[in-house]
């Protein structure tokens, strides 16, 4: 290894970034655009469901049910119904998401500890149908709350045991509102540092060979490994600007907190971008074509958002899925980070994901330095 | 160190397979030191696939070679430090300035610092890019960027440089320049293996190498290589030059005939009395016609090594046409 000519590559790629302003764009431009999406716009905690009520008791009571579902801001309603069938009807239509039922004999039934509260619910989005779950989860007194797909009921057991107390809205401690900023913002990071670092060096070797320059780099004494370690470097130190521009814009936009050390923040950083930099060069030394390059890195990126516990909960995956979620590099950053940032863990204590992404790294680079040859056969 | 005697190539029954395409077949080259030799053939010769395995670009199918004293591709490494080669594309950064491309290529090839500042000022002068030293290499003409790119495969002041079809994109005058850089060049010791399919180009080297479908066709200096074909070109100038052509493509033994203004140049193969055969079959078609011998060139060279191979009925076909 060569200092000098490491460095003259790394010079070259940074005065090459310099001037290609459409990457120079993206480098900001995808971070910001991603927060201000998964910020504002993508919300996995729905809030105001269209729901129609169908309070045949109509008694205090009940009416008090209905307010306290209201008031955890999950529905929002906006039709009233004498009968469930009518119920059906609207939610067949797609005026609603949500059916509250209340029977007649709700106050006897809530006596009695059987199920008072039916919430009917449009099952095709499984989203809406886990804000439903949430709605059943409400204290109500003795009473039971079931959720149905398609009229069918459930009995609502695990609330049968609640105890008898004044029924209160949902308060979730750290996080009251019920925004999903908090989680996703620190999951963002490695998100956008996934995309965006597998696909700048993936692109990169395979750009030389297009544009011929890598019959000149090959006929000059510049080593594999030089060549591979200078064009990850500076693709890095643009990792950790985006880690900055997020970091800066979850605090400043969405009050993130960061309960850990900020050091700590960005050493797991530097594992990630180093994981995704290695993992590009190796797609780099197969790719035939700079588009081929980027058809790879999109079958890297949606299995990582998907399985990485990014979107939905890595314990709910199946076992295999969750073998495989373990060898992508998000899975461990993502584990890292809300560690770190959310509660106020140190890397020490999280050291089997540490260890885990510096495994990556040394064996994605160490493929990438054996693929690549200096030769063009 | 191989001493002045010692040849600088040598490459044995060189072959490249691609699949089932012989790209270069059996090939056996010797360059001399401080030579520019040219690599004359067709496209699809396989000028550049030999080149790539004289560097060590390409992995032979089958021979030997030896580089400057050095086992190809085995000691490619060590090669590398010692050799300059221009490719056939443009393959500087077209996205850096004409400085920064040279200042890549000196950190690249190990020159100091301070050394590399002094040859790129150097060649800066020398290769004329004083005010265009901040001018991005990909706005240039393509002489301006062939100036450039043997500036760049100079720089280390290697013994060997491999030029492949360097002035392909280039306008007449600054090929010109560019081949007086050449003789420069090897005037100071350089060995320079070169190819093209400009025949002007290929007249200027010391020795020439002719390549024709992978396969070496002739290897000598132009001088030997026309004297070969001593007697073999006559002029015909005649009043009706279309016909007479027309005429000749079929006389047994002419390789091809060419029309240059109110005259033809014909090459016959080496049977010794087509001249002969010339005048009767003119006379027959009642053609008034003068023939004079004329002295053979490198054109005339190339087509009986390249037509002489079972491709002379396409010759003709082409020539009549």
């Amino acid at each position: 290894m060569n200092m000098r000519r490491l460095f003259a590559i790394v010079l070259k790629e940074m005065r090459q970034m310099r001037r290609d302003r459409i990457t120079l764009a993206m480098i900001v431009g995808i971070p910001v655009m991603q927060l201000v999406l998964f910020g504002y716009a993508i919300n996995l905690n729905l809030r105001g469901l269209e729901t129609g009520v169908a309070d045949q008791a109509n008694t205090a009571a009940s009416r008090a049910v209905v307010m306290d579902m209201v008031a955890t801001g999950v529905i929002k309603p906006t039709h009233s119904a004498n009968t469930p069938q009518e119920l059906m009807t609207l939610l067949r239509a797609g005026e609603i998401s949500l059916g509250v039922v209340i029977p007649p004999d709700f106050e006897r039934r809530r006596f009695d500890g059987r199920e008072a509260v039916q919430v009917l619910v449009d099952g095709s989005d499984t989203v809406v149908q886990s804000a439903a779950v949430q709605l059943s989860q409400l204290p109500l007194d003795t009473t039971n709350a079931g959720s149905t797909n398609a009229g069918g009921t459930n009995s609502g057991n695990a609330s049968a045991s609640t105890p008898r107390m004044p029924q209160v809205s949902v308060v979730a401690f750290y996080n009251p509102e019920r925004r999903s900023a908090i989680n996703i913002v620190p999951g963002l990071i490695g998100v956008i540092l996934t995309m965006t670092m597998v696909l700048f060096t993936g692109v990169a070797i395979v750009r030389e060979r297009e544009r011929g320059n890598m019959e000149l780099l090959i006929a000059t004494p510049v080593s594999r490994s030089e060549l591979m370690i200078g064009k990850v470097l500076p693709y890095a130190v643009i990792g950790l600007v985006q880690t900055t521009v997020v970091l800066l814009l979850g605090v400043w936009l969405f009050d993130v907190p960061v309960r850990g050390s900020v050091l700590d923040v960005y050493i797991a950083a530097v594992l990630l971008i180093l994981a995704n930099l290695t993992l590009g060069l190796l797609i780099s030394t197969k790719a035939q074509s700079q588009f081929q390059a980027m058809q790879m890195t999109f079958f890297v990126f949606l299995p990582s958002i998907l399985l990485s516990g990014f979107m939905f909960p890595f314990a709910g995956m199946p076992r295999v899925v969750q073998w495989l979620a373990e060898l992508l590099p998000l899975t461990h950053f993502l584990r890292l980070i809300r560690g770190v940032m959310l509660r106020g863990a140190d890397l020490f204590a999280l050291w089997p994901d540490v260890l885990a992404l510096v495994a990556f790294t040394t064996i994605m680079m160490t493929l990438a330095i054996m693929r690549f040859r200096k030769r063009l056969d | 160190m191989a001493t002045h005697n010692t040849p600088v190539i040598r490459a044995r029954g060189l072959t490249k397979r691609f699949g089932t395409l012989v790209a270069v077949d059996d090939v056996d080259l010797t360059v001399p030191r401080a030579n520019v030799y040219g690599f004359l053939g067709p496209n699809g010769s396989g000028k550049s696939t030999t080149i790539r395995m004289l560097c060590g670009l390409l992995t032979p199918s089958a021979g030997e070679i030896e580089v400057l004293g050095l086992k190809i591709p085995e000691q490619a490494d060590a090669l590398r430090l010692r050799i300059g080669y221009m490719t056939q594309k443009f393959s500087l950064f077209e996205d850096l300035s004409v400085r920064e491309n040279l200042e890549f290529l000196a950190a690249v090839q190990g020159l100091s610092k301070s050394r590399a500042k002094q040859r790129i000022d150097e060649l800066v002068a020398q290769y004329h890019f004083e005010d265009r030293q901040k001018q991005l290499a990909g706005t240039m003409s393509g002489g301006q960027k062939q100036r450039l790119a043997l500036a760049g495969a100079v720089i280390h002041e290697p013994e060997l440089l491999f030029l492949d079809e360097p002035t392909s994109a280039v306008d007449p005058e600054s090929r010109r320049d560019f081949w007086e850089k050449l003789f420069d060049l090897a005037d100071a010791g350089t060995t320079i293996l070169v190819s093209t399919h400009y025949m002007d180009e290929a007249e200027r080297c010391h020795r020439i190498a002719i390549l024709d479908r992978g396969t070496l066709v002739a290897d000598g200096t132009p001088a030997e290589l026309t004297a070969a074909l001593a007697g073999r070109t006559v002029e015909v100038a005649a009043a009706q030059p279309r016909r007479a052509q027309q005429t000749l493509v079929a006389v047994p033994g002419v390789l091809s005939v060419a029309q240059i203004g109110n005259s033809l140049r014909v090459l016959s193969a080496d049977d010794g009395d087509t001249e002969v055969h010339i005048r009767e079959a003119l006379s027959q078609a009642g053609l008034q016609a003068e023939v004079t011998a004329s002295q053979p060139n490198l054109e005339d060279v190339f087509v009986s090594a390249t037509r002489g191979r079972g491709r002379t009925d396409e010759a003709r076909q082409e020539q009549a046409a």
